[in-house]
């Protein structure tokens, strides 16, 4: 039975979990951090294409990594998605990772990959090692007493700071288009809970805006080796700028945070401001408002900082590197 | 001899590099994959404590589960040989647990999935106690090693007055440095394979002594030697971390025994980090002096070391030992401390001791340096001493002073401006720092033997091991340069128990233990050969000075006439000729210090923002003694740098304080180089040859290019920031604070 057959059917349940690239399910699976009851292949189903228009780029769940970052127009028109794709993982993983599930790779967390630790993403209620522990990776925003861990992703920071918004179908039928921003939900007490989807729902596209802002963004990636690791911190910024000054910024940061990070309060104090570096310099500050560090990662806090200030420089000022560390 | 057979010092190819990259050479996994059953190894969730019960109902009710092997039904072993290699914790003798990840139980199924998830239903109740996770606070149980160091260095040394000179001293530097635990890593995992029959047991594992994993076999299940063989035509890398016999080893085979099925225990890439040791924590103490002139009056070094809890053995990391030789200085004094914590032994990692303890050293040679107002590479030149004064014995040979000469010019040392932040590239911050690298020169006996067949073709045996470094393509090169036939037409056989004993290969000694008794074998069968051609010439060859013979391309080569080796052998009913020798190192070799020396320089571009550190440039000059390959020697020296670039930079197993468990036990948390991390290499042999360590001149030089590589790092991140990082990995959080 294809997939979509069985989600009309009704018959995915809360054990069931589905596959695209499978390049983090199967790791999961080896390392008995979950154990599905079922797994369902999303390969048969139609769930490709790009397509680019002046008004918006939809990217079909299934596209991998590798081809997408390629894409001519998404280069074009939206090239931080390019960038955030091709400082991610290795070549192999970009040729198997998918759109949809990028969206959905679990958090790098040392503690709830190993079954040995309790973790309460992983085992509600049995406690989080990473708050007094081994945690310089860890979260600096938007984490919890239970949960500090960050989502590992770069391609949904960029779709954060492009205002994107993800399509998903419900088991049955009847599909709806979600802000990215509404897509993820913070740990609070309940840290198992990472998304909105309901069992059985499958995210079939991503519906990026085209934008002036948008041609002009830049992602930024911070990381311990040169390639093939996950972010310490990252910054995508997209903005317009005229007459040196800025018209629209979406700004997001990555690798600091449970989910992609949407930067609001800076971006709303760049709006209208002269596009120099101690507007971005401020904007920086701003972006990492309301951090709190739990120990070994307080030099995240700057590091981000210091992310969104260069980026936002290259996105105004565009070198042969832009895009490159 | 012709170019043709005479290939020693060439670039030539590996002799098994067809066999690997077509998938060919066989690793200790692939062998024996029919009629095997599956082992998989249960670990412990808590550092310390008392295992109450092990609850394998469930596993034992599974599909394909043959049984559950826990200390309550493991067979009781005997008592460990007494060599170094033997690992008899743990081995389910007992109920104790000493760190986090021990090995409690193994689950056997028909498959590797049965066995795996059978062994993920295992519940384990403990007793907990306290445990020792970390050295911090924990200076009051400073202990001395209970053994010599490396089983031969005395675990402090003092000569001269230390404190009175220091206190003279016009010009000082006091340090604190600090390495952490790292992980060997090896491309190819352990993985063993057991086979008993009756009571004679056939391993093939992956191992860099099967020697020694020989011994420690026959020894644990009561056996002679001989009833034991072990097999290991190839290793995937080993660093270190398979010179020991470790446990899983010994469980794979104590698996079989029990379930009477030949058992395949592979170990995974997690287990990986709490199954064959790690290079352990250490903390040292550095002081140092000089005159203005920046000639060293003192020098300190203490080091603290953490080992594993004396029930699961001692490995006393050798940290000082590099700074009793390195320089001339008079009043030297060093120690070394061991303090026990709930871990997995600790073992060797290339250049152990040396790799850690020249991170000291040399970072602070580069703030003496600094201090001076001095050239690093001056000073260090101004301290060249040309005996070993730790042992009172001249150098084997030493020519380090031309390592910095070369390296120096190679790398434009003299476009260097030492203030530090003084050179940019773009944005970045640029930094040039240089070390000095050192490693003894070891050898140990090893026999061989060569034959030469009635076709020519030469067959050489030794029971050493490849672990990559070329082992086949040299020792068949040696052979056929005595033999007077190209290296393709010999074949090595090595990896093998049954074949004559070759030393562990470890503390970079292979090239310089075996191809002697290649050459001293393959040297024999040649003058055999000249005896039996003098006599089967009669008078022709009467009275001939054997030194007018030849061994060519298949012939002995006399004056005006040859014999074929095919009619000789033929005519004296011989299907081969073989010799078989014991080579030994010479008495004359113990009245000198034998060591090998390099240069390090390399570039740094640090990001100002981020902390970034990237590695540009890399010039190495090493003291090789005389390469045999230049081919396999070249990718030594390479592989050693990016070995040391990532202890610099990235490496480090961290420890997760609340329960003692190595935190980040995976390759994508545990992070080594990739290759965007490695710039071009230029590494310079130094070939004044070794005359006293062996005929052919050889050092090793496996381990030499990791010692100092840090350092020159550390020193580059100095002169292109002004941040002295004293603690490694320098990883961009130290940086950019």
């Amino acid at each position: 039975m294809h997939a979509f057959q069985l989600i009309a059917a009704g018959t995915p349940g809360a054990g069931t979990t589905f596959i695209a690239g499978g390049t983090d399910l199967l790791q999961l699976m080896k390392n008995n951090v979950i154990a599905p009851d079922q797994v369902v292949d999303l390969a048969g189903a139609h769930l490709r294409g790009i397509t680019a228009t002046s008004i918006e780029l939809r990217l079909g769940a299934l596209e991998t990594m590798a081809d997408v970052a390629a894409h001519p127009e998404v280069r074009r028109g939206w090239p931080a998605i390019s960038q955030a794709l091709l400082l991610s993982a290795s070549p192999q993983i970009r040729n198997m990772g998918t759109m949809g599930g990028n969206l959905l790779q679990r958090t790098r967390c040392v503690y709830f990959r190993d079954t040995a630790f309790a973790c309460n993403k992983r085992h509600p209620g049995s406690g989080c090692p990473a708050i007094a522990g081994e945690n310089r990776e860890h979260a600096i925003l938007g984490a919890s007493d239970s949960c500090i861990a960050t989502h590992p992703s770069d391609f949904p920071v960029a779709l954060m700071a492009m205002g994107a918004g993800v399509a998903i179908t419900a088991a049955g039928g009847g599909t709806r288009v979600v802000p990215l921003a509404d897509f993820y939900r913070l740990p609070g007490d309940t840290p198992e809970i990472e998304t909105i989807l309901q069992p059985g729902d499958v995210i079939t596209q991503i519906v990026v805006p085209a934008s002036e802002a948008a041609k002009r963004s830049v992602y930024m990636k911070v990381r311990d080796r040169s390639s093939f690791a996950y972010a310490l911190a990252s910054a995508a910024v997209a903005i317009e700028i005229r007459d040196n000054r800025i018209l629209h910024a979406g700004i997001a940061l990555g690798g600091v945070a449970p989910m992609p990070w949407r930067a609001a309060k800076a971006e709303q104090a760049l709006i209208g401001a002269t596009a120099d570096a101690a507007a971005f310099e401020h904007a920086g500050r701003l972006a990492t408002e309301g951090a709190r560090a739990a120990g070994m990662n307080a030099y995240k806090i700057a590091l981000a900082q210091r992310a969104v200030t260069r980026a936002l420089m290259e996105a105004a000022h565009p070198t042969a590197e832009t895009g490159v560390l | 001899m012709s170019e043709q057979t005479n290939t020693i010092g060439h670039a030539i190819d590996r002799v098994d590099g067809r066999l690997k990259v077509m998938g060919h050479a066989k690793y200790a996994a692939e062998f024996a994959n029919t009629d095997v059953v599956h082992a998989v190894l249960v670990q412990s969730t808590i550092a310390a404590g008392t295992i109450l019960a092990i609850d394998a109902l469930v596993a034992r009710s599974m599909p394909g589960v043959i049984d559950v092997i826990t200390a309550e039904n493991a067979e009781k072993l005997h008592k460990a040989p007494e060599i170094q290699q033997a690992i008899s914790f743990p081995l389910l003798q007992s109920n104790e647990v000493l760190f986090n990840g021990q090995h409690i139980a193994i689950v056997v199924a028909d498959s590797l999935q049965q066995a795996q998830e059978a062994a993920a239903t295992v519940v384990v109740r403990y007793r907990p106690q306290d445990a020792v996770t970390s050295m911090e606070g924990r200076d009051g149980d400073q202990r001395k090693p209970s053994k010599k160091l490396n089983g031969k260095f005395e675990i402090d040394s003092a000569t001269g007055d230390f404190s009175s000179a220091f206190e003279a001293a016009p010009v000082k530097i006091s340090a604190t440095y600090k390495t952490p635990v790292e992980h060997h890593n090896p491309m190819e995992p352990h993985a063993t394979i057991a086979a008993w029959s009756g009571d004679k047991l056939k391993v093939w594992t992956a191992t860099q002594g099967i020697s020694g994993t020989q011994q420690t076999l026959a020894g644990f299940f009561g056996l002679a030697e001989n009833d034991v063989t072990v097999i290991c035509p190839f290793v995937g890398g080993g660093f270190g971390s398979k010179g020991n016999t470790w446990t899983p080893v010994t469980l794979a085979a104590m698996a079989a025994r029990h379930v009477k099925r030949r058992v395949k225990l592979e170990i995974t890439r997690e287990q990986m980090f709490f199954s064959n040791g790690y290079r352990p924590q250490t903390r040292q103490a550095l002081k140092l002096a000089a005159d203005r002139d920046g000639k060293l009056l003192a020098l300190r070094h203490d080091g603290v070391i953490a080992t594993a809890m004396p029930g699961a053995g001692e490995f006393a990391e050798p940290v000082a030992l590099i700074s009793r030789m390195l320089y001339a200085c008079p009043n030297i004094s060093t120690s070394h401390r061991l303090i026990d914590i709930n871990q997995s032994l600790p073992t060797y990692m290339r250049g152990p001791g040396e790799a850690s303890g020249s991170f000291a050293l040399e970072s602070g040679m580069d703030e003496l340096a600094v201090a001076l107002d001095m050239d690093p590479v001056a000073l260090r030149m101004r301290n060249l001493i040309d005996s070993d004064a730790s042992e009172g014995k001249p150098f084997a040979s030493k020519p380090l002073a031309e390592c910095y000469t070369k390296a120096a010019e190679a790398f434009g040392w003299s476009r260097r401006t030492p203030a530090p932040r003084s050179m940019k590239n773009g944005r970045m911050l640029v930094g040039m720092g240089m070390a000095t690298t050192s490693y003894p020169t070891n050898r140990m006996k090893a026999s061989a033997e060569v034959a030469m067949l009635q076709d020519g073709t030469v067959i050489v045996r030794c029971g050493t091991q490849d672990l990559g470094t070329g082992t086949y393509t040299t020792m068949a090169q040696v052979a056929a340069a005595e033999l007077g036939v190209s290296p393709d037409r010999v074949r090595v056989e090595l990896g093998d128990s049954r074949l004559p004993k070759a030393p562990v290969s470890g503390g970079s000694m292979t090239t310089a233990s075996v191809l002697p008794a290649v050459q001293e074998a393959a040297t024999a069968v040649r003058e055999a050969l000249f005896d039996m051609a003098l006599k089967a010439k009669g008078d022709q060859w009467h009275n001939l000075d054997r030194t007018a013979l030849t061994l060519d391309n298949g012939a002995v080569v006399g004056p005006n006439s040859q014999l074929g080796i095919t009619d000789l052998l033929a005519q004296a009913s011989l299907p081969s000729l073989s010799r078989k020798v014991e080579a030994t190192p010479s008495d004359e070799a113990d009245t000198f210090s034998r060591h090998a020396f390099g240069a390090q320089f390399a570039e740094v571009h640090v990001d100002p923002d981020f902390g970034t550190v990237r590695v540009k440039r890399w010039v190495g000059a090493f003291d090789v003694g005389r390469v045999i390959n230049a081919k396999t020697a070249r990718s030594q020296l390479i592989g050693g740098i990016v070995f040391g670039i990532g202890m610099a930079l990235m490496e480090e197993t961290r420890t997760d304080r609340a329960s003692g468990r190595f935190a980040n036990a995976n390759i994508a948390d545990y992070l080594i180089p990739v290759s965007a991390d490695i710039p071009d290499i230029n590494t310079i042999f130094v070939e004044t040859g070794d005359p006293i360590t062996t005929r052919l001149g050889v050092k090793g030089i496996g381990e030499l290019p990791t010692v100092g590589a840090a350092a020159a790092i550390a020193n580059a991140v100095y002169h292109a920031t002004g941040k002295r990082i004293r603690d490694l990995p320098i990883r961009l959080d130290k940086v950019m604070a």
